[in-house]
């Protein structure tokens, strides 16, 4: 059993014992925040188990589902794919953590149903980043919805049924999309080795070397599942929705981790499978990703709202993200790649940290904060430090990845690159201008003061009194220092991340470059 | 003595029959004989459990016959009774599949604890409303006489899937629909919609039964034989009428569409489904549709694959629209067993795309699908019968809010159900999709194929509708009672639900039978 197999398995039935678990509370925390431990110093071994040097596809393992489609349960990863699994292997003990001081539970929801579903999809997460038969991954694409969609429906805000419902949809017909390629990239090594098969490599193999017109239906079946769950615009209505009546740590794992099979789906699938049409179409997609930028950052200045606000800012991210794929360069796509990390790392620690002051204040209206900084200076600061690193100041890890896509993207498409440009400017606007709103001036706000005492109240404490909140107690700190930590240690020494994609990216764009 | 009868005299040899091919279908309607028989003779507090151990054990038997047969078959099928019977390798898959699904049907018939008595009334001739009627809703009789007719109608279903000419084809049809009729009728709450959906069936079943007749009397001008593959030699050739072939082409499609509810011939399948009785409606939503498509398969491959260019388009346009007549209205019902209704209008525009594809994967994926589907649709009306207040049943979907509080098992199997009819992976439904789409991706339908997709999606709307339902709100405040089921009950619903994951997770060996072989083309 290789140690991937182990970091697939361990969640899996970490879930399972969870949910029996269920009826005890304290229990059921301790067990989950065990095997996300234990999962986490799994991930030693297999980093140091990886050779960036060596086969494109490590810690494989193959096994036989289904004979007559030629249908493996396949696994293997590549650096990419590495780093993702490693990504959401810190971000759940951290999400663990932080639950008290994020979410408050609907009242007849037990905690070890939601910790259950956190593991089951953390598990699946891992598998679909994981998996090297196509047929596999649409397995795990789809039923990777489930838990997500009883994790927003079951324990989110006021209109979680809704934003479930359409997450749901939107993924689930971009997926069924999908299929219909998939299946015809089947038919088509059908036809050419006269025997079918699911498994990538063979796939990528066969379906590269078909006519041009072939290969941009197919890329188009593939594209539209993965911008829709990137998100690209204008696929993206379903994200805000989502991200703000899910709980604080599912959005967390939901914007830090799952939507990155989109942009993962980009390197793994489409590049590799249809160089020929991604070289083709590659302005559109640059434009969606361009437009992405500008317009995700202009929506986000505007948000009132600061769940609705992270899902914009990471819609810009995303823009970033897809223009540095397609720009077929090196620098570009290890940008790109590198920036699927420090995103989940930056935008992670935001969502986190504006989940703790929304869970201190009760509100989640920007407006209704003020002030606060001198009430709890160390929850700004790492509000600052979570805001620095979206913006991709130098010296957070950020800014390495923004740079090198920039600058990649520079050589073979300056105008999108000059107008992406303006995207770095904009989030520094409204990075500084939340913090600002927040932190920064007079105490102030609904959540910050108490409301006017109504007539006839005379005991009600004084209009404009200080409520009292409480800063960070010692274990949110402690739970947020990796974050912090790999902020900006990457931020100056980002060498072991970038060694470790830069094979997997040349392998990639290899294809798309010849053309 | 005069000239009819002298001919007479003349030796006529007797056709051959294989016995061992057919003993299956003869058990079958042997033991449905027997079941009259048990109604006339066997004192009435002992039909009950007689029938029922006759109707099972013959299934059993059935099931046994045909299992010994399978494993010594001629690998291209066997044609018997002078012709009329073609026993190949879909055929008996057909034959397994429902006899499989008739074990779960019956089990569900033959339950009298989910309500007391059973579902089905003690008398059906009384009516409603009547004194009569009122003093017999105290009683817990009842009218054994469902489980002959299911047989007959199980016996039906069986020839209509053999039958290897349009004759045959027909007698089987009118055998396996005019018990289903009668059963339609025999539901022990809400008497008149129950009759109301009987007689609306038997009207709308006769039309299409009349429609049949009518495009096989041209086909016979036409091609001067009844028999399939007369039909598709004579189509080779370019010296007769194309109308009347295609007019009798048409009109055959009509009767066999109405009977696998495609839609635009799908009129009558909300309205059945929700007056029968539900364990009955199971056994139609399962089973016809096997048959149905059964027959649709052969027809199309044997006696219409030459001419298949004239018609796929005519079919494409129904598979669409029964799909997104299903996926569409689906959307709006609020009664549960309407919704499953509609829902099993869409699938039948999915089967249909199998259907047409005329391919070995395209043989084998609708066989598959039909499998497939038919454990998942009779699971779910099962667990539909659970949920019930003081009138019966409680099928409206207001009725299913918050249920997951206080039923969490029942929510969780009715989920699972609800998502193998999305067509979710690790479930059957997924499988069935996937390999139906492949073999017509693979035989040129792309655009169809990405419609079908669509309207996937459109349909997994509705059934996320009482996942988010059942789950996410609050449950009414005199909402109804989730009975706790008999063993009967259980053992079908969960034999569905079985089937279901195990098809969903390991379905190559499904895969192997739907694919062993294809129909006997010859006679």
């Amino acid at each position: 059993m290789t140690w991937l197999l182990a970091l697939i398995l361990l969640p899996l039935l970490g879930a399972v014992a969870v949910a029996f678990l269920r009826r005890n509370d304290r229990l059921a925390t301790m067990t989950a925040f065990a095997v996300s431990i234990v999962e986490l110093v799994l991930i030693l071994p297999l980093w140091l188990s990886y050779d960036p040097g060596g086969e494109r596809l490590q810690q494989v393992s193959s096994l036989e589902w289904i004979p007559a489609f030629g249908v493996h349960i396949s696994f293997g990863i590549d650096g990419i794919a590495l780093l993702m699994i490693a990504v959401i292997a810190l971000l759940v003990p951290v999400v663990f953590a932080l639950l008290r001081s994020t979410d408050k539970l609907p009242e007849d929801k037990d905690i070890g149903g939601l910790l259950s579903l956190i593991l089951l999809q953390q598990s699946l997460t891992i598998a679909v980043f994981a998996a090297t038969d196509v047929f596999l991954f649409y397995v795990l694409f789809e039923i990777m919805l489930i838990p997500m969609y009883f994790l927003i429906g079951g324990y989110g805000g006021p209109r979680r049924q809704y934003a479930a419902v359409k997450f749901f949809l939107y993924s689930f017909l971009g997926g069924l999309i999908m299929l219909a390629s998939a299946i015809g990239a089947y038919s088509l090594a059908a036809d050419e080795l006269g025997e079918g098969t699911f498994d990538w490599a063979t796939l990528a193999g066969v379906v590269s070397e078909a006519p041009l017109e072939t290969q941009i239906w197919l890329f188009l079946g593939f594209f539209l599942a993965f911008a829709i769950k990137a998100p690209l615009v204008p696929f993206h209505t379903w994200l805000p929705d989502a991200a703000s009546q899910a709980p604080v740590g599912v959005t967390v794992l939901l914007v830090g981790v799952l939507d990155k099979v989109g942009t993962f789906g980009f390197l793994r699938y489409s590049l590799p499978m249809t160089p020929d049409a991604s070289a083709e179409l590659a302005p559109f997609v640059l434009v969606l990703a361009v437009v992405g930028v500008i317009y995700g950052s202009m929506l986000a200045a505007g948000q009132t709202d600061m769940r609705r606000f992270v899902a914009y800012v990471s819609i810009a991210h995303f823009g970033f993200i897809a223009l540095g794929i397609f720009a077929f360069t090196q620098q570009a796509v290890a940008g790109s790649a590198t920036y699927m990390l420090n995103h989940s790392l930056a935008t992670g620690m935001l969502i986190l940290v504006l989940g703790i002051v929304a869970g201190r204040g009760g509100d989640t209206r920007i407006d209704a904060y003020g002030g606060m900084a001198k009430v709890t200076p160390v929850l700004a600061a790492m509000l600052l430090i979570a805001g620095l690193s979206a913006l991709s100041l130098p010296g957070t890890n950020s800014f390495i990845s923004e740079f090198l896509v920039l600058l990649g993207a520079f050589d073979t498409r300056p105008a999108y690159a000059v107008i992406a440009t303006v995207g770095m400017v904009l989030a520094a606007a409204y990075i500084l201008w939340l913090y600002q709103r927040i932190m920064t001036g007079p105490v102030r706000g609904d959540a910050m003061l108490a409301a006017a005492p109504g007539p006839g109240t005379a005991a009600a404490p004084e209009a404009g009194a200080r409520k009292t909140i409480r800063d960070l107690g010692g274990r949110e700190i402690a739970a947020l220092a990796p974050l912090v930590v790999l902020i900006i240690g990457l931020g100056f020494y980002p060498k072991p991340v970038l060694d470790t994609v830069n094979p997997s990216v040349e392998q990639t764009i290899t294809a798309v470059q010849e053309r | 003595m005069n000239p009819f009868l002298a001919q007479q005299l003349q030796p006529v040899d007797a056709p051959g029959i294989d016995w061992g091919a057919i003993l299956p279908m003869v058990i079958v309607f042997g033991a449905a004989c027997v079941g009259v028989l048990v109604e006339a003779f066997v004192p009435k507090h002992q039909r009950w459990s007689g029938q029922v151990v006759l109707t099972l054990g013959s299934i059993a038997a059935a099931g046994i016959a045909l299992g010994a047969y399978v494993s010594g078959r001629p690998s291209h099928g066997v044609l018997t009774m002078a012709g009329t019977l073609s026993i190949d390798t879909p055929a008996l898959f057909l034959w397994g599949t429902l006899l499989a699904l008739s074990v779960a049907a019956v089990l569900m018939i033959a339950d009298r604890s989910v309500e007391p008595g059973g579902s089905f009334v003690a008398q059906a001739g009384i009516a409603p409303g009547t004194v009569q009627d009122r003093a017999q809703v105290q009683s817990t009789g009842m009218q054994t006489e469902v489980f002959p007719l299911a047989l007959f109608a199980l016996g039906g279903m069986m020839a209509f899937t053999a039958a290897n000419d349009l004759l045959t084809m027909f007698i089987a049809l009118e055998v396996l629909s005019l018990p289903l009729y009668l059963m339609c009728g025999l539901a022990r709450r809400r008497r008149l919609l129950s009759q109301e959906a009987a007689v609306k069936y038997f009207l709308l079943g006769a039309f299409a039964s009349a429609f049949f007749l009518y495009g096989l009397a041209m086909l016979y001008g036409y091609a001067g034989s009844v028999r399939l593959a007369d039909i598709a030699t004579a189509s080779a050739g370019t010296d007769r009428s194309d109308t009347l072939l295609f007019a009798g082409f048409g009109l055959l499609m009509v009767g066999l569409l109405f009977k696998g509810s495609v839609g635009p011939f799908h009129t009558w399948t909300p309205d059945v489904y929700q007056g029968a009785p539900t364990p009955v409606t199971a056994f139609m939503a399962a089973c016809t549709k096997v048959a149905a498509f059964g027959g649709i398969l052969r027809v199309l491959t044997v006696a219409f694959e030459a001419t298949s260019w004239e018609w796929r388009g005519v079919m494409w346009a129904v598979a669409i629209i029964s799909m997104a007549i299903g996926a569409v209205l689906g959307l709006t019902q609020t009664d549960l067993k309407r919704m499953i209704a509609y829902s099993s209008i869409a699938h039948a525009g999915f089967l249909l795309i199998g259907t047409m594809a005329l391919t070995d994967e395209g043989l084998s994926g609708t066989l598959f699908y039909l499998l497939a589907y038919g454990f998942t649709t009779l699971a779910t009306f099962g667990v539909i019968s659970l949920v019930r207040d003081s009138s019966g049943e409680a099928t409206h979907l207001s009725a299913w809010a918050g249920l997951a509080k206080r039923s969490p098992l029942l929510a969780g199997v009715f989920t699972f159900l609800l998502l193998a009819l999305a067509g979710i992976p690790l479930t059957s439904g997924f499988i069935g999709k996937f390999v139906v789409f492949s073999a017509a991706l693979s035989d040129g339908m792309a655009p169809l194929v990405v419609i079908a997709l669509v309207f996937s999606a459109v349909a997994a709307f509705f059934y996320l509708r009482v996942v988010v339902l059942m789950y996410f709100s609050e449950p009414a405040p005199d909402g109804p009672t989730v009975s706790v089921p008999g063993a009967f009950t259980t053992a079908s619903i969960a034999l569905g639900v079985i089937v279901t994951l195990l098809l969903g997770i390991l379905p190559a060996f499904a895969l192997d039978w739907a694919g062993a072989g294809g129909f006997a083309l010859g006679g």
